[in-house]
């Protein structure tokens, strides 16, 4: 931990620097938004910001449950919830009956409307108001260490399993042809980012979670000619936004996460601007 | 036709199998699909050989999807599907090949040619550097459909005709027992068409494989159908092009 922070005092001699809860959060953003660039690639392609924003939403439920439970770990509760809310999320979207976007949408309300009726008994609810914005001032060492574990399980695995869910993503007949077990990687898929999203909106919010999944991704596909650069991009949109977000924040007093998001937003413009010129040029 | 003719050429110097041998064969036995009390198809049975082309027509609504897709397996079913290989007396796995009808592709998606085709075929991440065996591979299968330029444009600036050749070399990457193909020509220009039908005989003269291909091309089937098949949630006729097309029943059906 003292070796991180002596690297990083070297590395970037600002004021800002000096405290050690900007340490944290320079590393906490250092790992975060290329997680959320690479998660959003797929989020997008598999038009699923409806289902990422719904289990973001859940997490009120999570902590709600966890509340009415006594339970002494409130992440745990959390996660549990949003597991299970996203392999049901997903069972209901095989029934293929209902427009998936209404049933995500009509049980994300719900869901919600659970959680806050509970946390809001005894008009107590301003206690939990920093989940829907976030704090990422907050974030101790040892739940940075967390986050870098979270994020060496996805990296392998996308090793491992990009290929099929992408396939899965292009036609699912094609993929079944091909037998690739369309509901386990789905499955899997969800719980991944059921996971993710749960350690992170403690520190990003309720909120503004969704919108840093998707505008990196959807900035990247402005400029993209195949998945290779579709990822770079979408990393580095996503880290240019979380540094720049955070030091302008510091800077000018403002939350972190919304700032972040303005950023990507600014960047997403940006990309789409250039994108435009480029066609009109060839 | 100059091209097709190439194309021709294409696949005779790329990897043959040999002319198709017969000797497998497919039973569709009784296949029935309902949903709920709604009946989709019933007693479906099919005998499809290698080296033959089977082209299945009926209306919209006649069940002729939902019968390719429950031999893809996808759907619950009652009755089996068996692969024989008459030779030896013996049952095996049946590999299937699919060309869908589309491909989730809007615009400025960012999926090259080598993307689509390497996710299907391969567990090296796409999001990674290019596999050097696995482009080698992706370039010769598409050049059977003489598609091989095309493996560094995006899939969603394609033309009908040439995504078609893509999903084609695609679904022979390797080469099935059973060639499934879903109204392969919707979308696609006249040239486009004439090359598609080209490859198709190529195929079936080259490859041992059999194929189960949907169709509303009626001029089509006449030329290269080896049997037809009408589908109105059953089997109504089947036969010959001819005895199909003239039959009473088809009148009936498409009158």
């Amino acid at each position: 931990m003292e070796i991180l922070y002596k690297i990083i005092e070297t590395l970037l001699p600002f004021s800002w620097v000096e405290y050690d809860f900007m340490k944290n959060a320079l590393l906490a953003m250092l790992i975060i938004t290329p997680l959320f660039g690479v998660l959003g690639t797929m989020i997008v392609n598999n038009r699923m910001a409806f289902f990422s924003d719904a289990l973001g939403h859940s997490a009120l439920t999570g902590v709600a449950i966890g509340t009415l439970f006594g339970m002494v770990n409130i992440n745990l509760s959390m996660l549990i919830f949003a597991v299970l809310f996203a392999l049901f999320l997903n069972k209901i979207k095989r029934k293929k009956t209902v427009s998936t976007d209404t049933v995500i949408s009509v049980f994300a309300s719900l869901s919600m409307a659970i959680g806050l009726v509970i946390l809001s008994r005894g008009g107590n609810f301003a206690k939990y108001s920093a989940l829907l914005v976030g704090d990422i001032l907050s974030i101790k060492f040892n739940e940075v260490g967390m986050l870098f574990v979270i994020l060496v399980i996805t990296f392998v695995f996308w090793l491992l399993g990009f290929n099929k869910l992408y396939a899965i993503s292009v036609n699912e007949s094609l993929a079944k042809s091909k037998n690739i077990n369309i509901n386990l990687m789905e499955d899997l898929f969800s719980v991944l980012i059921a996971i993710i999203v749960m350690s992170s909106v403690k520190w990003v919010g309720i909120l503004i979670i969704n919108a840093l999944l998707i505008l990196p991704a959807a900035a990247s596909r402005n400029m993209s000619s195949n998945v290779r650069e579709y990822h770079l991009f979408s990393i580095l949109i996503s880290l240019f936004s979380g540094i720049t977000g955070l030091i302008i924040s510091y800077y000018i007093g403002t939350a972190t996460g919304p700032t972040i998001v303005i950023i990507a937003a600014i960047m997403f413009f940006i990309t789409f601007l250039m994108s435009q010129v480029l066609k009109q040029k060839s | 036709m100059v091209k097709v003719n190439r194309s021709i050429g294409r696949i005779k110097s790329a990897k043959l199998q040999g002319e198709a041998c017969g000797l497998h064969c497919i039973q569709v036995k009784n296949i029935s699909v309902r949903d709920g009390a709604n009946v989709i198809i019933e007693d479906i049975n099919l005998h499809i050989h290698c080296g033959k082309i089977t082209v299945i027509i009926g209306k919209n609504g006649a069940g002729k999807s939902t019968l390719i897709k429950t031999i893809l397996g996808e759907i619950k079913h009652d009755g089996t599907i068996e692969f024989n290989d008459l030779k030896n007396q013996t049952l095996e796995n049946l590999k299937i090949g699919y060309v869908p009808q589309y491909i989730n592709l809007e615009k400025n998606n960012p999926m090259s040619v080598y993307d689509l085709f390497a996710s299907f075929i391969s567990n090296s991440p796409v999001f990674l550097r290019k596999n050097r065996k696995i482009k080698q591979q992706v370039l010769e299968q598409l050049s059977v459909f003489e598609a091989q330029d095309l493996i560094d444009k995006r899939a969603c600036d394609l033309s009908g005709g040439e995504l078609q050749r893509v999903l084609l070399s695609i679904a022979i990457t390797p080469v099935p027992n059973l060639l499934l193909l879903d109204e392969p020509v919707s979308g696609i220009d006249k040239v486009g068409i004439q090359l598609f039908y080209h490859n198709i005989s190529k195929l079936k003269s080259n490859f041992d494989l059999a194929m189960i291909i949907v169709s509303h091309d009626f001029d089509f089937v006449r030329e290269y159908a080896d049997h037809v098949i009408l589908l109105d949630k059953t089997i109504v006729k089947e036969g010959t092009p001819d005895e199909v097309l003239d039959s009473e029943e088809f009148h009936r059906v498409f009158g």
